[in-house]
């Protein structure tokens, strides 16, 4: 679909582009472009977790910022998540996430085994130190969409080959 | 049709608040506050109770004694709140096209998050929500 490319090639200009500007390439300035894409996702997030009403899309339409309107009784963390890995990953990448593991303890982990936006660049062990620079808008659009719906949490993600990655949720208890 | 529009953040503060006769301004701004309290205890029940489909729609709040005023409620997933309230006198407002007015505003309000320039938990300063709004409120007179 023409329109899902668009979002990657978007994603890859703004990743490039962030890292283009550093002219200190130690590690201050590159955690300062990381949090800066995750602050993007976040914001992101926080429109994409705003459930409208009768979506009259149909739901394959990429970057809708129109959920389905099913996703009403959020009745406990778990309603959420699950919600995170169907109705969000399929609005925003087309694919469900592959599998979600929790502790029951506020700590969730959700792996998706083809991730679209590391997909076109290696899979295997290439490149794998670059991976983590696209997966911080990712985390912050998770954190973003979670902390509209009211958790407060900390994503972080980890690559053991690509295109495979892991998104691991920590819920905040106050 | 509607006389007084309200749209309340999570931390129940008001981001957006319009109400047609200007001149009496605080009233409304009282009546809407009262209606809170009503919308906090629909929520708080239903979480408790096992119900499936929680609706976000949450209906006639209350009537007032003399002015035929009624409010009604609504609630998104992220805890903000609509709260509207109508003048019955003139038509028998239904069921129905309140559900399409909180509809319209639910839908404008995801508009105006969607908007790079709009941070979240600001007074919405949105023309075109203003209109929206707006068109809600003269449709009878």
């Amino acid at each position: 679909m023409a329109d899902a490319a668009l979002f990657e090639f978007l994603h890859t200009e703004m990743v490039a582009e962030l890292w283009a500007h550093h002219s200190d390439p130690g590690p201050g300035g590159q955690k300062m472009s990381l949090s800066v894409l995750e602050g993007m996702g976040f914001r992101v997030g926080q429109a994409l977790g705003e459930s409208p009403t009768a979506s009259a899309w149909p739901k394959r339409l990429p970057l809708s910022p129109r959920l389905p309107q099913e996703t009403l009784a959020f009745r406990e963390e778990l309603d959420v998540l699950k919600f995170l890995c169907k109705d969000l990953w399929v609005a925003v990448f087309q694919k469900q996430m592959d599998s979600l593991r929790t502790n029951h303890q506020g700590t969730y982990v959700l792996q998706d085994n083809s991730f679209p936006l590391l997909i076109r660049m290696a899979s295997g062990l290439q490149y794998l130190e670059e991976a983590p620079k696209f997966l911080a808008f990712t985390c912050g659009l998770l954190r973003g969409t979670l902390s509209t719906l009211g958790i407060k949490s900390l994503v972080t993600a980890s690559v053991a080959s690509l295109p495979t990655c892991k998104f691991q949720v920590v819920i905040q208890k106050t | 049709m509607a006389v007084c529009v309200a749209v309340i953040a999570k931390e129940n503060y008001p981001l957006y608040i319009r109400s047609i006769p200007t001149e009496n301004e605080l009233k409304f701004h009282y009546m809407v506050h009262t209606s809170l309290d009503v919308v906090d205890e629909k929520i708080s029940a239903m979480g408790k109770a096992l119900v499936d489909q929680r609706e976000l729609y949450l209906g006639l709040l209350y009537p007032t004694e003399d002015y035929k005023l009624c409010s009604y409620g609504y609630v998104t997933n992220s805890k903000v709140k609509f709260v509207m309230v109508v003048d019955s006198s003139n038509t028998a407002l239904r069921d129905n096209e309140i559900r399409s007015m909180f509809r319209k505003l639910h839908n404008s309000y995801t508009d105006v998050m969607c908007n790079p320039f709009y941070n979240p938990g600001d007074r919405i300063q949105s023309r075109a929500f203003d209109s929206m709004v707006t068109s809600m409120m003269v449709q009878v007179c």
